[in-house]
C-alpha cells in the first residue's frame, strides 16, 4: 500500500468514466489513475477543471451510448463526450424517466 | 475477531442496549409541551417530541403506534413515561411497551390539564431515573449487538470508500452472528436488478421486488411531476458528482457487501423476527425517518457512511458518521466518527477500514459518544403515510 496516491478512481476495468480523488484537478492536467478492481495504474489528461468526487470520460462515448460505472448501466450519454470530458448531469441522463 | 464482545445493558426481553435512557414520550402532538417539561424537570431524562397522533387511521395509525411502541420498546431504553392527551391511545401505546418487561408508566392530560399531569408524570420519572442509575453494563457476545445502516449526502466517495467499508463490516459482522438491517427503498430504483438477487431465496427476493414495486406505484408514480431528478440523487449528491439514480444506487449498494444476503424484508419499523442475519426494512431514504424506523425496529447502534456530509443524529440509537470524503473530513470534522479517506489514497485496503469499523462500533456500544451525541443531534421523525382523517 505504498504507492503515490492516485488522482482518480475507477472501480471497474469494464468502465467509461473514472472519479477525481483529489482537489483542484485543472484543464489539461496529466493524471494518474487505480483501478480499484484489477489494481492496474492509467494516465489520462482531463479538458475541463474536475472537482473531487466528480466523473470524466476514460474513453470516447457517443451520444444515445449507455455510460458504465461499477460494470452497470448507470446512465445514457445524451451528447457526445469526448475522452478527458467532465461527466455529469449536463451530457448524462438516467435511463429512469 | 472471533470473540468479539461489548458491555451493554441486558434488558427485561433479553435484548441488550448500548445508552440507559428514561424517555418521557408523547402519544401526540399536543403532549409535546408537558413531555418537555418533565424532562427540565427531571434532568437526565428524555423527551422525544413529534408532530403527529391525531386523526390519524388504517395503515398510518398502526405505523405511528408501532414506532412509538418501537422507541419506547428499544434496549437502549431503560424506562418510559409515556403522556398523551386522552387515556385510550395512550393505554395502547403503554401496553405495548408492558410486553417488553420494563417499567413503563401512561399519563393522560384530559381531566387532569398540563400542569397536574406534569407533576404527576415527573414524579415517575424520577423513580425511574433512578432505578435505571443503578443499572450496570455487562459483558455480552457480539451475537447479541442489532446494526442498522443507511447512508446519506452521498457522493461519488461513498460508492468507493464509506460505503464498501459499511459493506465490508457487514460481511465480518453477518458470519459472527451480528443482527443487520438496511431499508431506503426508493434508493435502491436503478439497482433493483441487482438487490433482488441478494435475498437468501427466490421467494425473500420476490417479497423484496414486491416491496419495491409498490413503493414506485403507490408513492412515487402518484406524486412524481416529471421525474425525480430534483430529489434523487439529491442536490448535495450532484454536487458531489453523482450523476443519475442509477449510480447512486449502485454506490448505495455497496453498503451490503460482497457476501451476505438478506434473510427477510420487514415492513417500517417492524422487528426482526428471524434471528441473525441481514434483514431489509421497507423505509424512505430521508435520513431522520429511516433511522428512527430502524430505531423503533430494536437497532441499538446506526452506522452512517457519507460522502458530503450529513449531521443526523437519533436520540435513542447511537449514529456513527464513516466518510471517506477527505474534503468534508477537513470542513466538517466534528461530525465524522472514523475517516477512511486512506482508502482513496490507497494507505488503507478495505479490510483494514472494515476492521477500524468495527473497532469503533464496539467503543461507540462501551459509551463512546459519537460526534452526533456529543452535537445534540436527536432526529425523531415519524413517517407518515398519508392525510390525517
Amino acid at each position: 500500500m505504498s504507492t503515490a496516491p492516485p488522482d482518480f478512481l475507477v472501480h471497474d476495468e469494464r468502465d467509461a468514466v473514472g472519479v477525481v480523488v483529489v482537489e483542484d484537478i485543472a484543464t489539461d492536467q496529466s493524471l494518474e489513475g487505480w483501478v480499484m478492481d484489477t489494481d492496474q495504474t492509467l494516465s489520462i489528461t482531463v479538458n475541463d477543471p474536475i472537482p473531487l468526487g466528480h466523473k470524466f470520460a476514460l474513453r470516447d462515448i457517443s451520444d444515445g451510448e449507455a455510460v458504465i460505472k461499477y460494470g452497470e448501466n448507470i446512465g445514457r450519454a445524451v451528447a457526445d463526450i469526448p475522452k478527458g470530458n467532465h461527466v455529469h448531469v449536463h451530457n448524462l441522463k438516467t435511463n429512469k424517466w | 475477531m472471533s470473540d468479539l464482545h461489548f458491555f451493554g445493558y441486558r434488558r427485561e426481553n433479553g435484548r441488550v442496549g448500548i445508552r440507559n435512557h428514561v424517555v418521557i414520550l408523547p402519544l401526540d402532538d399536543l403532549s409535546n409541551a408537558a413531555c418537555e417539561a418533565v424532562a427540565n424537570n427531571i434532568k437526565g431524562t428524555l423527551a422525544l417530541p413529534h408532530h403527529y397522533g391525531r386523526l390519524q387511521f388504517g395503515e398510518d395509525l398502526e405505523l405511528h403506534f408501532r414506532t412509538l411502541i418501537g422507541a419506547g420498546a428499544n434496549p437502549n431504553v431503560a424506562a418510559v413515561v409515556v403522556i398523551g392527551i386522552e387515556p385510550g391511545w395512550t393505554a395502547r401505546v403503554v401496553d405495548g411497551i408492558a410486553q417488553t418487561g420494563k417499567p413503563v408508566q401512561g399519563f393522560a392530560i384530559e381531566q387532569h390539564g398540563d400542569i397536574e399531569t406534569i407533576a404527576s408524570a415527573s414524579r415517575a420519572a424520577k423513580n425511574f431515573l433512578q432505578a435505571a442509575s443503578e443499572l450496570r453494563r455487562e459483558k455480552c457476545p457480539i451475537e447479541d449487538l442489532w446494526v442498522s445502516h443507511k447512508c446519506g449526502e452521498s457522493d461519488t466517495t461513498s460508492g468507493m470508500g464509506a460505503n464498501p467499508t459499511v459493506g465490508n463490516f457487514i460481511d465480518k459482522t453477518d458470519a459472527m452472528g451480528v443482527t443487520n438491517c438496511f431499508g431506503e427503498t426508493s434508493e435502491i430504483t436503478g439497482a433493483e436488478h441487482l438487490c433482488r438477487e441478494r435475498a437468501a431465496t427466490k421467494e425473500i427476493g420476490d417479497k423484496w421486488f414486491a416491496t419495491w414495486q409498490a413503493y414506485m406505484d403507490e408513492v412515487i408514480e402518484p406524486n412524481k411531476t416529471s421525474d425525480l431528478s430534483e430529489s434523487q440523487p439529491t442536490k448535495g449528491n450532484i454536487e458531489g458528482g453523482l450523476t443519475t439514480i442509477e449510480e447512486k444506487a449502485m454506490g448505495n449498494l455497496q453498503k451490503i457487501g460482497k457476501n451476505a444476503r438478506y434473510i427477510d424484508v420487514l415492513a417500517p419499523a417492524e422487528a426482526p423476527e428471524k434471528g441473525p442475519g441481514l434483514y431489509f426494512m421497507d423505509t424512505s431514504s430521508a435520513a431522520a425517518e429511516c433511522v428512527t424506523l430502524q430505531a423503533a425496529g430494536g437497532f441499538a447502534v446506526h452506522i452512517f457512511p457519507t460522502g458530503q456530509g450529513n449531521i443526523i443524529g437519533n436520540p435513542i440509537e447511537p449514529v456513527i458518521k464513516v466518510t471517506a470524503n477527505p474534503r468534508t473530513v477537513r470542513t466538517m470534522g466534528e461530525h465524522v466518527d472514523l475517516d477512511v479517506s486512506g482508502l482513496l489514497r490507497r494507505e488503507m485496503n478495505l479490510d483494514q477500514a472494515g476492521d477500524a469499523l468495527i473497532d469503533m462500533v464496539i467503543r461507540t456500544c462501551n459509551g463512546r459518544l459519537t460526534a452526533a451525541e456529543a452535537l445534540g443531534h436527536r432526529e425523531f421523525v415519524m413517517t407518515k403515510l398519508y392525510r390525517s382523517a
